[in-house]
């Protein structure tokens, strides 16, 4: 082999609430390497940059192929997808470190759960069946289901989260990623048999209107999702479903 | 039944900010544009606007509850940020920064501003020309108003911008690309009104 290695700095914390420190390490180079083999190699061999055996670093992945939204870090301070950012187009020493947004578990995982919460809270899903088979649905138009299958590449992993600076903890706001999935539900023919409940949902404290337009969410998208046009067309149905709700039923 | 009045709260802040007080801020800066054809004129029409009839009641509902309601509202809200452009150096974000940096600004101007002319005026100075030009005077004031004219210009022209998308008039990429042109548009157009109306008064 080369001999080439790839030098690694990353924030580590033990567990929920222990005090994070950084390590450094050097871990062999190999063509066309992602940052979730880098972190394989400190797994195959935990030893850091003075030759200490340490502790494998822990992470999240699942998919491999930027789908899944598991592997969501901090790479070299911007919020990115650890399968699909490659090493060898990085500045190095490469800087890992969790999502700032999110509670740390351990080292680079963190729990995602307010996003699983705020998809509840929005209803992002269609009632299909009562309690009995109620046959096939309306059939969705091609000319949306072409930009509906762009927002339904939303894998909830978060940086939309961690970029926009309204989701912090001295805001309620919801994040974009909830509200665009509204967005999708409620363009789809059955979904919107409940698009007034999700309306109704995001009309509320920290809901669409905590949303500054920084539109810092559609730049950091791995999946480049138009957040900010989702947004915008979230802000046109509430504002004229405020004006059905004050005049009419 | 639904208590939650955040979505009207916000909606009313972000009209607020055009109507009354944009509109009130296209008046304001037309007025001071008299200046630019001379003392006189200048004073004919500061004692057109001092004698508007219902002027107090005018001021207070059109001028200083909008205003007072924007702006506490308005801060508020710049204090849910938690600003990031070193990390996120993008376009938009710098707008959204400067926004909530432009009213904090523009609020403690206002503060200034009221102080030194309505404040007097309550006590029976004479608004007219000699008022502005005895402030603008102390190079410092001028500076003062310099920045708060500009500031004022920004903070109106990027707030009609995300006024447009607040309200869902500017949805896709491409109308909001036309809402940023205007917004600049807007901002060189009442910043050199502002500006050449003050420096009438040096």
């Amino acid at each position: 082999m080369t001999g080439k290695t790839v030098h690694l700095k990353i924030n580590r914390q033990d567990g929920p609430s222990s005090e994070p420190y950084v390590e450094e390490f050097n871990v062999p180079w190999r063509p066309s390497m992602n940052i979730i083999s880098a972190l394989i190699e400190i797994r195959r061999n935990p030893m850091n940059i003075n030759g200490d055996e340490t502790t494998p670093v822990q992470w999240e992945s699942v998919c491999l192929e930027e789908v899944c939204g598991a592997c969501s870090m901090l790479v070299n301070g911007k919020p990115r997808q650890a399968c699909s950012t490659l090493v060898d187009t990085l500045e190095q020493p490469i800087h890992l470190a969790p999502l700032k947004t999110f509670p740390c578990e351990r080292d680079l995982m963190v729990d995602r759960q307010k996003m699983f919460d705020a998809l509840k809270e929005v209803k992002a899903w269609i009632d299909i069946d009562g309690t009995y088979d109620m046959g096939p649905g309306p059939k969705i138009p091609e000319k949306d289901r072409q930009w509906a299958y762009e927002l339904s590449k939303c894998m909830t992993c978060g940086l939309c989260f961690e970029a926009c600076p309204n989701v912090n903890p001295y805001s309620s706001f919801i994040g974009p990623a909830p509200l665009s999935q509204v967005r999708l539900f409620n363009t789809h023919p059955t979904g919107q048999i409940q698009a007034e409940e999700r309306l109704d949902q995001i009309m509320g404290d920290g809901g669409l209107t905590s949303c500054g337009n920084a539109a810092n969410c559609a730049e950091v998208c791995p999946k480049e999702i138009p957040l900010t046009h989702s947004i915008a067309e979230l802000n046109k149905a509430t504002t004229l479903y405020s004006f059905k709700r004050f005049f009419q039923l | 039944m639904n208590n939650d009045r955040t979505f009207f709260w916000r909606k009313l802040h972000s009209l607020s900010g055009v109507i009354p007080i944009g509109v009130f801020l296209f008046v304001h800066f037309g007025i001071n544009y008299t200046a630019f054809y001379g003392e006189d004129a200048y004073n004919t029409a500061a004692a057109m606007m001092g004698n508007l009839p219902f002027r107090y009641a005018m001021e207070i509902f059109i001028i200083f509850i909008p205003l007072l309601f924007h702006g506490i509202y308005g801060i508020a809200i710049a204090r849910e940020a938690k600003n990031n452009l070193s990390v996120y150096r993008y376009e938009k974000n710098m707008y959204f920064y400067f926004q909530r940096l432009s009213g904090i600004v523009v609020f403690l101007f206002l503060i200034w501003h009221v102080g030194t002319t309505r404040v007097p005026a309550a006590f029976g100075a004479e608004v007219n020309y000699d008022m502005v030009a005895n402030l603008v005077s102390n190079p410092i004031y001028l500076m003062f108003y310099i920045v708060g004219i500009l500031m004022t210009t920004y903070h109106f022209s990027n707030g009609f911008r995300t006024m447009l998308i607040t309200w869902g008039i500017t949805v896709n990429q491409r109308s909001q690309k036309f809402g940023i042109i205007l917004g600049i548009l807007m901002f060189i157009g009442l910043s050199a009104i502002g500006l050449i109306a003050i420096f009438a008064f040096v």
